[in-house]
C-alpha cells in the first residue's frame, strides 16, 4: 500500500504540474488525441451506421468489419503505423480512429434496429418522406443506443490513448512509459492512476447523459412497464 | 517474410506464452462469472440489501470494464505484491475484464429465460438446484455463449498489451519488431493474434453446437451484447 | 371512388400475393376486406396509399392514377390506421395525432388545437393529450390511433386490422364508435379483418377474399348471407352451422329461432324495420 502512497504524494505534488512534461500538459495531449480520434471515427461510422440501420443492407458486411477490428491487437497496430509513418501522434491517431469505428457503428445501426418496425412503417404511412422518418423517428428513438456505442468508443480510446506515449505521442501514458524506461514504479503508477481516474470520471459522466436521452415516451413506457408488469414492447435503452 | 522463416521457434515460443496467458483468464472468466452474474439476476427485482447487491454487482463490473489494461497491469502488483513483470498481472488483470464483461452477460442471459418455461419446470417438479442445471443454464447458453465469445476475442487480442512491461506473448514481436525496424515480425504478431482470436473463437463455437444441439433445430435470433469491446 | 383495375402484385421471391385484381370501391361507403392471412388483404389496402407498389395494374382514386402521384403527398392526403395503433412511442397523444397537420406545414398551435378538437371526435379526454402512448390503455391508444388518422381530414381512411388487438369488450365499443363516426364524417372506409361478424357489422360492401387475393365474393351482408355465392363463402361466413344458421322451432308458448347448435337465439319479431331503430337510439345518445 505504500506504492500506491506514494505515487498518489507524487500526483499531489505540485512540481508535476507545470512545464511541457507536466501533468496538465499531458491530460490535455490526452483528451486531444481522443477526442481527434473520435471525431474522425464518428464522421465515418455514424452515418455509415444510420444507412445501414436505415436500409436492413451492408449489414453481414459491418458486422465482419466490426469482428475483424475487434481482433485486431491495437499495440501491433500502432507499432506497424509507427514504422511506415513514423513516430509521433498520427499513427496512434489512425489506429484509435480504427479501434472506434465498430462500437459507434454498431451503436448507430444497432440503435435504428432495435426500433419496432411498425413504428417506423406507421411513420411512412402518414407520409413522413424517409428524411423525416429517420430526423423525427430512427434518430430519437436510435439515440440511447448510439450514445452506447459512443460512449463505448469513447471509453476505448480514452483508455487506449495511454499507449499513444508508446511512440512517443504525449498524453497521460508518458508517465507510465517514462517511469518504465527510468524504472520509477511511483511515476508509472501515478500515470496509472491518472488514466484510471480520467476513464472513470468519463464512464460516470455517460452513465447518466445516456440516462437522460432516452426519449420520455419510452421512459414512461418503461415505468408503466414495471408497475404493471404488462408486456409491452418499450425500446429497451441498454 | 524472411525473419519470419528464421525465427519459426521463437514465434511458436512466443504463441504458446500467449497461450498460457490468455486461456486460463478465459476460462477462470467464465467460470467466476455464473455464479456472480446468478446472485445479480437473482436479486435484481427485489428490494432492500439484496437489490443493492444485485445493483452494485452490476456497477462495479461495469466500473472495472473502463479501467484501462495497462495501468490495471501496472497498479496489480502494488496492490497483490507481486513482481511487475510476472504473467500472473495480466492473467489476473485479464481475468478481472473478463468477469466485467460475463457477469452481464450471464445476468442478462438468465434474464432472458422465459419465465413461462421456469414455472412450467417447477410445476414439474424441478427442484431449484437441478432447475438451474436443467433449465436455466442451458436456455441461457446462446446469450451466455455470445458472452464468452467476445470475452475471448478481446482476451486474445488485450494480451498483447503486456509486452510493454517485457511480459512474454506475442505482443513482444510488436515491441521488438518496432525497436529493430522489422515490419515482417510485427505482421507476424498481428496474424497470429488474429489467428488465436479466430481459432478459439471457432472452439467456443464447436462447444455451443455440442452442448446445444437443440438450437440447429430453429435457430432464434440471439441478441449478442452489442457494447461489448475491447479495452487496451 | 377507388378503383383497382387489374392489379397484381408479386413480391420479389416470386410470391404472388394478388393477381388480376378488379374491384371498385364507393366513395362515403364502408368497404371491408375479409379472409384469412394468405388472402393478401392488408397487401392490397397497402397499395391503396402506395406502401406496397404494384406490380402491374392501376389504381385509381376519383379517376386519378396513384401511381402519377408522388407517394408522400398520396399517403398525407390518405388516412391510415393499423393494428397496434402505429403512434409514434416518443411524441405524445397530441403531437401523434397533428403530425400530418404538421408535416403539412400547419403551425403548431393551430395543428394541436384541430387535434385536441379530434379527441373529443373519437370520444377521448382532453385530459391525456399530453400523455405518451405507453401511458394509454389499448382501446385508448386505438382511438388516438384513428383521430391521427382523421386529422388531415383526409377523403379516405384506410384502417389495417384496428381492433385487432384489444379484448372483445373494447372491440366492440370501439366498433360502435367507428359506425357513427363513420356516419358523422362521411369518409370512404377501406376496413380490412379477419373477422366475418365484424365486417358485417361494420361493412355496407363486403369482400370476401380467398388466397392470392381472388375475390369469393361482393355484396352487402345481407345480400352474401342470404346467398353465398360458393361453398368457400358458406363455410367461411359460417352459414352452414353454428350462430348463423337460424332455424324456427315452434314450441308450445310460440316460435323461437335456434342456431346450428340447437340453442335459442332469439324470437322472429315481424314487419318492424330494426336498423332503424337501433340507428335514432345511437344518435339520441350521442348529441
Amino acid at each position: 500500500m505504500n506504492l500506491i502512497v506514494d505515487a498518489i504524494a507524487w500526483i499531489l505534488d505540485p512540481a508535476h504540474y507545470g512545464g511541457p512534461n507536466g501533468i496538465g500538459v499531458r491530460l490535455i495531449e490526452h483528451l486531444w488525441i481522443s477526442v481527434v480520434s473520435l471525431v474522425i471515427a464518428g464522421a465515418i461510422a455514424i452515418p455509415a451506421g444510420f444507412l445501414i440501420g436505415h436500409t436492413g443492407t451492408g449489414r453481414a458486411a459491418a458486422v465482419l468489419v466490426s469482428g475483424g477490428v475487434r481482433a485486431l491487437p491495437t499495440l501491433g497496430l500502432i507499432s506497424i503505423l509507427g514504422l511506415s509513418i513514423g513516430i509521433g501522434v498520427q499513427a496512434p491517431i489512425i489506429a484509435f480512429v480504427v479501434l472506434a469505428i465498430p462500437s459507434m457503428l454498431a451503436g448507430a445501426y444497432a440503435g435504428f434496429e432495435a426500433i419496432d418496425r411498425r413504428i417506423v412503417d406507421s411513420a411512412r404511412s402518414v407520409g413522413m418522406t424517409e428524411w423525416q422518418i429517420v430526423g423525427r423517428v430512427e434518430l430519437p428513438l436510435g439515440l440511447p443506443l448510439l450514445i452506447g456505442g459512443i460512449r463505448s468508443a469513447t471509453l476505448q480510446v480514452i483508455a487506449t490513448a495511454t499507449l499513444a506515449a508508446y511512440i512517443s505521442g504525449g498524453g497521460l501514458g508518458s508517465f507510465i512509459f517514462l517511469g518504465l524506461r527510468t524504472n520509477d514504479y511511483t511515476q508509472m503508477l501515478a500515470g496509472s492512476i491518472l488514466v484510471i481516474a480520467l476513464a472513470i470520471a468519463f464512464e460516470g459522466a455517460f452513465s447518466a447523459l445516456q440516462r437522460l436521452v432516452v426519449p420520455a415516451g419510452v421512459r414512461a413506457g418503461q415505468r408503466t412497464k414495471v408497475r404493471s408488469g404488462s408486456p409491452r414492447s418499450a425500446a429497451e435503452a441498454e | 517474410m524472411n525473419w519470419v522463416l528464421n525465427n519459426l521457434a521463437l514465434i511458436g515460443e512466443r504463441t504458446l506464452d500467449h497461450l498460457a496467458i490468455a486461456v486460463p483468464a478465459i476460462i477462470l472468466s467464465f467460470v467466476l462469472s455464473v455464479p456472480i452474474g446468478w446472485v445479480a439476476n437473482r436479486y435484481r427485482a427485489s428490494n432492500g440489501v439484496l437489490l443493492w447487491l444485485s445493483g452494485s454487482l452490476l456497477a462495479v463490473s461495469g466500473l472495472l470494464y473502463a479501467i484501462p489494461s495497462l495501468p490495471l497491469f501496472l497498479a496489480l502488483p502494488a496492490i497483490i505484491g507481486t513482481g511487475l513483470r510476472d504473467p500472473i498481472n495480466v492473467v489476473i488483470g485479464l481475468t478481472l475484464y473478463g468477469i466485467a464483461l460475463m457477469v452481464r452477460a450471464t445476468a442478462d442471459a438468465l434474464a432472458s429465460v422465459d419465465p413461462n418455461v421456469e414455472q412450467s419446470a417447477t410445476a414439474m417438479g424441478f427442484s431449484g438446484w437441478s432447475r438451474f442445471w436443467k433449465v436455466e443454464l442451458p436456455l441461457a447458453g446462446p446469450v451466455l455463449l455470445a458472452g464468452i465469445r467476445v470475452v475471448s476475442v478481446s482476451t486474445v487480442s488485450l494480451t498483447t498489451v503486456g509486452a510493454v512491461l517485457g511480459i512474454e506473448s506475442l505482443g513482444l514481436l510488436f515491441t521488438d519488431g518496432l525497436q529493430r525496424n522489422i515490419p515482417g515480425e510485427i505482421y507476424a504478431g498481428i496474424v497470429l493474434t488474429i489467428l488465436i482470436a479466430v481459432v478459439l473463437d471457432g472452439i467456443l463455437v464447436l462447444c455451443g453446437r455440442l452442448l446445444m444441439p437443440w438450437r440447429h433445430a430453429a435457430a432464434p435470433k440471439q441478441q449478442a451484447p452489442t457494447e461489448l469491446v475491447v479495452n487496451a | 371512388m377507388i378503383e383497382f383495375r387489374s392489379v397484381t402484385k408479386r413480391f420479389p421471391g416470386g410470391t404472388v400475393a394478388v393477381d388480376d385484381f378488379n374491384l371498385v370501391l364507393p366513395s362515403r361507403k364502408t368497404t371491408v376486406l375479409v379472409g384469412s392471412s394468405g388472402s393478401g388483404k392488408t397487401t392490397l389496402l397497402r397499395m391503396i396509399n402506395r406502401m406496397v407498389d404494384l406490380t402491374s395494374g392501376t389504381i385509381e382514386i376519383d379517376g386519378e392514377d396513384t401511381s402519377a402521384l408522388e407517394p408522400v403527398a398520396l399517403r398525407r392526403r390518405i388516412g391510415y390506421v393499423m393494428q397496434n395503433s402505429g403512434l409514434l412511442p416518443h411524441f405524445t397523444v397530441i403531437e401523434n395525432v397533428a403530425t400530418v397537420p404538421v408535416l403539412n406545414g400547419v403551425p403548431r398551435k393551430r395543428a394541436f388545437s384541430d387535434a385536441l378538437a379530434l379527441l373529443d371526435t373519437v370520444g377521448l379526454e382532453r385530459s391525456l393529450a399530453d400523455r405518451y402512448p405507453s401511458q394509454l390503455s389499448g382501446g385508448q391508444q386505438q382511438r388516438v390511433g384513428v383521430a391521427r388518422g382523421l386529422a388531415a381530414d383526409p377523403n379516405i381512411l384506410l384502417m389495417d386490422e384496428p381492433f385487432g388487438a384489444v379484448d372483445p369488450i373494447v372491440r366492440d365499443e370501439l366498433q360502435q364508435e367507428l359506425i357513427r363516426l363513420q356516419r358523422e364524417l362521411d369518409k370512404t372506409v377501406v376496413f380490412v379483418t379477419h373477422d366475418i361478424d365484424e365486417a358485417f357489422l361494420i361493412g355496407d360492401q363486403v369482400v370476401i377474399l380467398e388466397q392470392g387475393g381472388r375475390i369469393a365474393q361482393v355484396g352487402s351482408p345481407s345480400e352474401i348471407m342470404a346467398d353465398p355465392a360458393s361453398d368457400f363463402v358458406s363455410s367461411f361466413i359460417g352459414a352452414d352451422r353454428g350462430k348463423r344458421a337460424l332455424s324456427i322451432r315452434h314450441t308450445e308458448r310460440g316460435a323461437v329461432l335456434v342456431d346450428g347448435f340447437g340453442r335459442a337465439a332469439g324470437v322472429l319479431v315481424e314487419g318492424v324495420a330494426v336498423a332503424s331503430v337501433a340507428v335514432e337510439s345511437e344518435e339520441s345518445t350521442s348529441s
